[in-house]
């Protein structure tokens, strides 16, 4: 007996050995070429900057991050708020949150409307959300350019209606990278609300409307909680590159209407301070972090209700 | 009885609100499709349809070079992932949970969690010293680069197909003196074919698509399609920028179309 556990015992660690080989190219590569870098990047937010980008190696400073916030004065060598920094945390914070409660005010009514089909049409609108989805991002940020530039499509529709006599100037604006990520991360939201939607069991709703619920309640009170796992995956799913975002604010936002992804990018180029770029990036970082941990434990407390 | 039913699925507005959705999601794609068709020198004009800006994107050399290095890096990307994701979705499927497995689950999906930009701007930090150190600039960092955040994409179907496969095929053929390899050559790998094929084809769109890590991992002269569009968009943009968009556009089309039919085939 005791021979034989054994022999169990070995076959199952050469077993979990073997599984490790199996792995190992999908974990090598995925340490050397992304999260390997993210760890050499923590090392460089806290060594001092070189004089033509890059860092001075082996030398520790604190400038990176203390710059990510405050910046020193010039004259009298003070640390005050860094403003222009600040505004650019508000907006990409302020402009992620309008572009999730947008695209769900837009996205829900979508998700219902296409799970209500019949299962035949059902499939053909889920794909004419699928196709933008995978449409490159850098293209559909190019296309929204053509509706809001100013002799784009609502300007030339406008003025030719003889609503307006000077074209509104969108482009360059808040307004149009708000509009961008509304376009872009649509389908972020629909996909998953769908996805909960389509399991949603009808008969509740009946039994609403019996107990004399309008549809307002129905909504609300029945509709809404089952779906509720779709919504937050939605959100998050459209939160969290919204926080990211770089092409585009770079393409719609002109150079001034920077967000965190544009800022990151500028000390790495004409910034020429890398620790402080390093810095910005995992703040970016932990702020993502913060969001998925929000919807762990969010996912994980609806699933329980509902078992 | 003379009543319309009371249809319990009806929200009012909702309808409205979704076409509404449907329609903002086409028309900015609309608009562009069209200004690629326009014969005029800019894009503030319209002076009837023409094909010239697609004939001068394709007779245009900077954008025939980025357009065979998008090819060439997205198809070795799309295999050296692919074959990574298979090796590891193999590893860490239809097993009893040992250790590390929840580890290589976080791991494999790591690149999904960190934005693009953070992603890219840590791989020219180190990228960037070691083209110093070899002085070697070519496609590889690229590659590299491309395979790793592909991985999870590719790795997403295979997964899911073998967690719907038991191993009682693979135990039949080892019955009848299959030794392993065979029994993955034979049984396993047409079993899993089509769940290879869906997660090749997402890391070749993944790859071909993605313009963040790319822009920071590229060498001098080493444009992507995406990256050249990108550039080109700094400056006032020509209808060609519009054709050569309608062209990708319609490649993501042809793509997205086929991995539909290739995942909706049943096995």
């Amino acid at each position: 007996m005791a021979n034989a556990e054994e022999t169990a015992r070995a076959a199952d660690a050469r077993d979990i050995r073997d599984r490790w080989l199996l792995s190992a190219p999908a974990l090598v590569i995925i340490l050397l070429a992304a999260t390997g870098p993210l760890f050499v990047m923590l090392a460089y937010s806290f060594m001092l900057k070189g004089d033509y980008g890059d860092v001075q190696f082996g030398t520790f400073s604190l400038d990176g991050w203390t710059s990510v916030l405050f910046q020193r004065d010039m004259f009298d060598d003070t640390l005050g708020l860094a403003d222009a920094h600040l505004t650019i945390f508000w907006r990409s914070i302020s402009l992620s949150f309008y572009t999730t409660v947008l695209t769900l005010l837009f996205g829900f009514p979508t998700a219902y409307f296409i799970a209500t089909r019949p299962p035949k049409t059902r499939e053909v609108w889920v794909f004419l959300v699928t196709i933008p989805f995978w449409t490159n991002l850098l293209i559909r940020t190019f296309a929204m350019q053509q509706v809001i530039r100013n002799e784009g499509l609502v300007n030339t529709a406008l003025m030719a209606l003889g609503v307006i006599k000077q074209p509104l100037q969108i482009m360059n604006t808040d307004t149009a990278i708000l509009l961008g990520m509304i376009y872009i991360y649509l389908p972020l939201m629909v996909l998953p609300i769908y996805a909960s939607m389509e399991k949603l069991d009808f008969r509740l709703v009946e039994a609403g409307y019996d107990l004399y619920a309008g549809r307002w309640q129905v909504l609300r009170r029945i509709i809404f909680p089952l779906i509720k796992p779709g919504v937050i995956a939605g959100s998050i799913l459209v939160f969290i590159p919204s926080l990211g975002a770089y092409v585009i604010p770079r393409v719609l936002g002109g150079g001034k209407n920077m967000m965190l992804g544009n800022l990151i990018e500028l000390q790495f180029g004409a910034g020429r301070n890398w620790p402080l770029g390093a810095a910005i990036s995992i703040t970016l970082m932990v702020l993502v972090m913060i969001a998925l941990l929000f919807y762990v434990r969010n996912a994980s407390g609806s699933e329980g209700a509902h078992g | 009885m003379a009543k319309r039913p009371f249809d319990i699925q009806a929200q009012p507005g909702f309808g409205f609100m979704a076409l509404l959705t449907f329609f903002a999601l086409y028309l900015p794609i609309a608009a562009l499709v069209a200004y690629s068709f326009n014969a005029a020198d800019s894009l503030s004009r319209w002076d009837g349809v023409s094909l010239r800006w697609f004939i001068s994107a394709w007779h245009n050399s900077a954008v025939q070079d980025a357009s065979v290095r998008s090819l060439v890096l997205a198809v070795s990307a799309a295999a050296l992932s692919t074959i990574a994701a298979t090796m590891a979705a193999l590893a860490t499927t239809r097993t009893r949970p040992y250790p590390g497995l929840t580890f290589k689950y976080a791991f494999i999906n790591q690149p999904l969690m960190v934005p693009e930009i953070v992603t890219g701007v840590a791989l020219l930090i180190v990228f960037s010293r070691i083209k110093v150190w070899t002085g070697y600039s070519g496609l590889g960092y690229l590659i590299a680069a491309h395979t790793a955040f592909c991985i999870p994409f590719a790795y997403l179907p295979i997964r899911a197909r073998l967690e719907s496969m038991d191993l009682t095929l693979e135990r039949a053929a080892a019955d009848l003196y299959a030794t392993p390899w065979k029994a993955f050559r034979f049984v396993t790998l047409p079993l899993l074919r089509p769940a290879i094929i869906a997660g090749f084809m997402l890391a070749f769109v993944i790859s071909l698509d993605d313009v963040v890590i790319t822009e920071f991992v590229k060498s001098g002269g080493q444009d992507t399609l995406p990256t050249y569009m990108l550039g080109q968009l700094r400056r006032e943009t020509s209808p060609e920028i519009n054709a050569i968009a309608t062209v990708f556009l319609a490649l993501s089309v042809v793509l997205v179309t086929a991995f539909y039919f290739v995942n909706r085939r049943k096995p």
